[in-house]
């Protein structure tokens, strides 16, 4: 069984939730690991990891998730690929049920542990907005998978993949991006594994700066409940919950967020959650593991100098 | 224009779901449309006034959903097309989606982001894909001059301004447009509009639910004294090592 990954980069090199994606299709691929892969991504992480060979392509600007579909199904055809990887994000979610239908595959998103072959292809991910999860069964002779953060084990393959240039067709997109604002240099939340969040608790925009703080001390993403990006306190792409970013980070710690039902839908896969709220029958505690009742404007500052002794 | 917008319906978000028998028991809960899906209808029902055009409402269910579906009309859509059929997944709805988009040719087929029950974020990929259109998803805002229009796609950590000729899919998300609530005469007018039942057409099963799991309730949650933040660094730390 041949499994293809498609790669993402980032400042020249795979991103790190590309890696976990050639982690998960090194550790069950039973004959070639294939990365499709931007010729701008340092290929000696790959091999690390475990890729035997490398179809590397030439970009000039973004592309589109149709183009993406594209690359990806024409090196799924040329590799008798049967397993195809993305790792979770905007771009490879939107791409990753085109390549399905061009290849008649199954396809499942947001996977979240390695497949259950005792039962077939079977694989695990959530649904009812993360309060429950099933077990789907992938029929199809091709599938494709998008994987969330943390769904395999880093394990180091010492290979050194084999490159080759690889050159498919690409359609043009009749899509223009006419102007792009993206904080650069920001932690992703999708990608933290450390997140800090706060919500209406924290009574405004102007108190965002001991989040930012304790953000920066632990190297964590920052985000926020629904009504504070509704109210423009911070921006949409950090709300988290049904309606926003769903993350699964080892750490979550909620400041001044009461726990409903939408927002826990963004965290349940969280490893660790810590709260802080004044309300000691806030409901977020039902699903923390570590709590802390008080005001948060005397708690946090005291939090972040207490990890910056320890840190 | 002519929009299709397709909406799915789902239990209510605040609900918990009950499990039996190792399956969710949908039975007794009020189903509501998805709330992606009714932020994209929202829009919908503007952009067709602003057109002067002509929305119609798709649902894949069985009879169960045409209160959902009449929900939609009286919200603002013009008429509806229910697949009657059981929406296994999301390769099943899309094929049908996709066969009644070729049948009627729209300028623009709507959708939410993701469905809140199965939350597969897929159908409107797939149906882009089996009809050779473009796709934006998520779209945060949408606007039309003309036959062109103008989005803003969220991307990780931002946002870009984008522009593509009509016919399209996009799969939206607030702040896209303000829920709308149907008022009486919406309601009342909704009862007469046309709902037109079709018949799915055939496809192999391409997924299949093995099982459900409820995930187990987070073990007592350890309080720590405001007094003593000291010890939350070292059960971090020690304990739950993840700093
Ligand atoms: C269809 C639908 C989808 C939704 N999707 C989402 C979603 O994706 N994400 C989301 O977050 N919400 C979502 N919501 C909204 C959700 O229901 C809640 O309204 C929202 O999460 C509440 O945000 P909050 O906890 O910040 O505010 P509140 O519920 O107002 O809670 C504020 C908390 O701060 C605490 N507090 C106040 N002062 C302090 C202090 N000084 N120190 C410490 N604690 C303090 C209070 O005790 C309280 O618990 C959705 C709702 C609907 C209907
Ligand atoms: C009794 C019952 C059992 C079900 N069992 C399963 C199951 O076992 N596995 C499973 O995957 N699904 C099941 N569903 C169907 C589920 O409700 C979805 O309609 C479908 O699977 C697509 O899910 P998704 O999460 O991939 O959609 P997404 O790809 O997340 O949806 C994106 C958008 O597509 C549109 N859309 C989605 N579904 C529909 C629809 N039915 N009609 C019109 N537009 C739609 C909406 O605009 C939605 O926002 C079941 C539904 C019912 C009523």
């Amino acid at each position: 069984m041949n499994v293809l990954i498609y790669i993402e980069s980032e400042n020249n090199a795979p991103k790190k939730s590309s890696l976990e994606a050639v982690a998960y299709g090194a550790a069950i691929a039973k004959g070639q690991v294939v990365a499709v892969a931007p010729s701008d991504a340092d290929t000696t992480e790959l091999g690390k990891y475990g890729v035997d060979k490398v179809l590397q392509f030439t970009v000039s600007g973004k592309l589109e998730a149709t183009q993406v579909a594209s690359i990806v199904a024409q090196a799924a055809q040329a590799q008798s690929a049967e397993v195809v990887i993305f790792a979770k994000s905007i771009l490879n979610d939107l791409a990753a049920p085109m390549v399905g239908v061009h290849l008649g595959a199954s396809v499942a998103s947001n996977v979240i542990e390695m497949p259950d072959f005792s039962k077939g292809f079977v694989v695990k991910r959530g649904v009812f907005s993360g309060k429950a999860y099933t077990e789907v069964a992938l029929n199809n002779a091709i599938k494709v998978l998008s994987i969330k953060k943390n769904a395999v084990a880093m394990t180091e393959k010492g290979k050194t993949a084999v490159i080759e240039s690889f050159s498919p067709s690409v359609a043009a997109s009749t899509i223009t991006i006419k102007e792009t604002t993206q904080k650069t240099g920001d932690i992703l939340l999708t990608d933290a594994d450390i997140v800090v969040s706060g919500g209406r608790g924290l009574k405004g925009p102007e108190h965002w700066g001991m989040i930012e703080e304790l953000a920066k001390t632990l190297n964590a993403a920052t985000g926020c409940s629904k009504p504070v990006s509704d109210m423009d306190w911070r921006p949409h792409h950090e709300h988290v919950g049904q309606t926003g970013i769903k993350v699964s980070p080892n750490l979550y710690i909620a400041v001044g967020i009461s726990g409903a039902i939408q927002h826990l839908a963004g965290v349940s896969s969280s490893k660790t959650i810590v709260v802080i709220n004044k309300d000691a029958d806030a409901p977020f505690f039902k699903a923390a593991d570590y709590g802390i009742v008080g005001d948060a404007f005397d708690i946090i500052p005291k939090f972040t100098e207490a990890l910056k002794n320890t840190l | 224009m002519k929009i299709l917008i397709c909406i799915s319906h789902v239990p209510d978000t605040n609900a918990k779901i009950p499990f039996k028998d190792g399956k969710p028991d949908l039975a007794g809960l009020t189903f509501v449309i998805a709330p992606y899906d009714d932020f994209a209808l929202a829009r919908a029902v503007e952009l067709r006034d602003q057109t002067a055009g002509k929305l119609t409402v798709l649902c894949v269910g069985k009879a169960d959903t045409e209160p959902t579906i009449r929900k939609a009309l009286a919200i603002g859509a013009d008429d509806a097309i229910r697949v009657d059929a059981e929406p296994t997944d999301a390769f099943f709805v899309a094929t049908q989606i996709a066969e009644i988009a070729k049948q009627n040719q729209y300028d623009m087929i709507l959708m939410g982001r993701e469905s809140s029950d199965y939350n597969g974020g897929q159908v409107h990929g797939m149906v882009a894909a089996m009809l050779g259109l473009p796709c934006i998803v998520p779209c945060m805002k949408l606007d039309l001059n003309g036959n062109v229009a103008t989005m803003y796609r969220e991307i990780e950590g931002g946002k870009e301004v984008v522009e593509l000729p009509t016919p399209f899919v996009a799969g939206c998300q607030e702040p896209i447009a303000e829920w709308k609530i149907p008022n009486m005469r919406g309601i009342m007018t909704a009862k007469t509009k046309p709902l037109k039942v079709v018949s799915p057409v055939a496809t192999a099963i391409s997924t299949q639910v093995a099982s459900y799991e409820v995930p187990a309730a987070r073990s007592n949650c350890k309080m720590i004294d405001a007094a003593n933040v000291g010890q939350l660094v070292e059960l971090l730390k020690n304990e739950a090592k993840v700093i």
